[in-house]
């Protein structure tokens, strides 16, 4: 809307895109829908596996760690983190995108530098989070957890789990090795020859769009 | 590329609308949410207060903010022309059909699954103490040939 775009603009008639966005651009969001479908798929067999059975392990009970703090009860305390790190990773992910609007060179570098240095923590995060659970002997096929009415659990929480936040660590991994790529193009200048950093923004797309998914994957298995 | 203004008039357009203000308020927002989220299923942990169905309808609903705050802002769709936030949020509604249909559908099975096999409700209701190495008490369908470790 604040583009500028004059009244009458016939945006059907040819010549132009009728989005009045790149094609490169316009592709990737419709990758975006196409996944944004898969992880949906996901989830909601997820939902659908969850409504059909009588019991299912509290997630207070089993995500209750932090790296450190030996058997301390503490739910919910390290997945915030994790989601602290992912939004603000976000946050310099747009910077950057700002930063090339504006034609800034150095500053991109700067703010891509920021978000790889996300993604990378939270993918420890992640690493940690896997291993510590793989401690207790949960992985797919076996689940040691007690459901939240004490009677015993199937393997269905974990082999969801395992499944969707995998799925969700290979798009923030495919993201960071984006990113990285991104950067090493805008230290050899080829944005900067270009003209424009449409580039950046395509990632950008991606990088947000895994920050997206992070918030359901959130909200389904650590909340509800 | 011929097909969109990227040229240095275009340019001046863009680096007006990218004033990094409403990124960081943005970010407020969604961090604010979160903290909500937090703080009541702290709350709920300790004294039980909100009902349970009652906190998870406010957290999908809270979800959905964040998620419009992302789409909208980080991605930038708001400023995009209706046409492209027409492809987008349209296709995207089939997610309301989505969820009901086989949300309610596992629902169901579980209610006809509870009337016609009371041996699988007597199981679900049983209290089994919970396990102290982990190891060799799992339930029965875990137990696969095979399988690693």
């Amino acid at each position: 809307m604040a583009q500028a775009i004059p009244a009458g603009q016939k945006w059907w008639s040819g010549g132009k895109s009728p989005f009045n966005v790149e094609y490169g651009k316009l592709m990737m969001w419709y990758f975006l829908m196409s996944d944004a479908f898969t992880f949906g798929a996901f989830l909601i067999s997820y939902g659908t596996i969850r409504f059909s059975s009588n019991g299912w392990p509290d997630p207070n009970e089993v995500f209750k760690a932090f790296p450190l703090m030996g058997s301390t009860n503490l739910p919910l305390v390290f997945v915030s983190l994790m989601t602290f790190i992912l939004i603000m990773s976000s946050v310099t992910m747009v910077l950057a995108v700002a930063a090339g609007h504006a034609g800034d060179q150095k500053k991109v570098t700067f703010y891509m530098i920021l978000t790889i240095i996300g993604g990378l923590m939270f993918l420890g995060c992640q690493a940690w989070e896997w291993t510590h659970l793989h401690n207790e002997h949960a992985w797919w096929g076996k689940n040691p957890f007690r459901n939240a009415n004490g009677s015993v659990a199937s393997t269905n929480f974990t082999n969801f789990f395992f499944t969707i936040t995998g799925f969700h660590g290979f798009h923030v991994f495919s993201g960071v090795v984006i990113n990285i790529i991104m950067l090493i193009k805008n230290l050899r200048g080829d944005f900067a020859r270009r003209g424009h950093y449409l580039m950046i923004e395509k990632a950008g797309l991606y990088w947000h769009f895994v920050d997206l998914v992070w918030v359901f994957v959130f909200t389904c298995f650590y909340l509800l | 590329m011929s097909n969109v203004d990227t040229s240095a008039h275009g340019h001046d357009n863009a680096h007006a609308q990218f004033d990094t203000k409403p990124i960081w308020r943005t970010f407020w927002i969604l961090l604010g949410i979160t903290m909500v989220e937090l703080i009541l299923a702290t709350i709920h942990l300790k004294t039980g207060f909100p009902n349970k169905y009652v906190l998870n309808g406010v957290y999908l609903i809270l979800t959905c903010a964040k998620a419009f705050y992302i789409i909208a802002e980080f991605m930038h769709l708001r400023h995009e022309i209706k046409n492209l936030i027409m492809t987008i949020a349209v296709p995207a509604l089939l997610f309301v059909w989505f969820v009901i249909a086989f949300v309610s559908d596992g629902n169901s099975y579980r209610e006809l699954r509870n009337r016609y096999d009371k041996y699988q409700l007597e199981q679900s209701n049983k209290v089994v103490p919970p396990a102290e190495g982990g190891e060799h008490e799992e339930a029965p369908a875990a137990k696969k040939p095979g399988s690693p470790e």
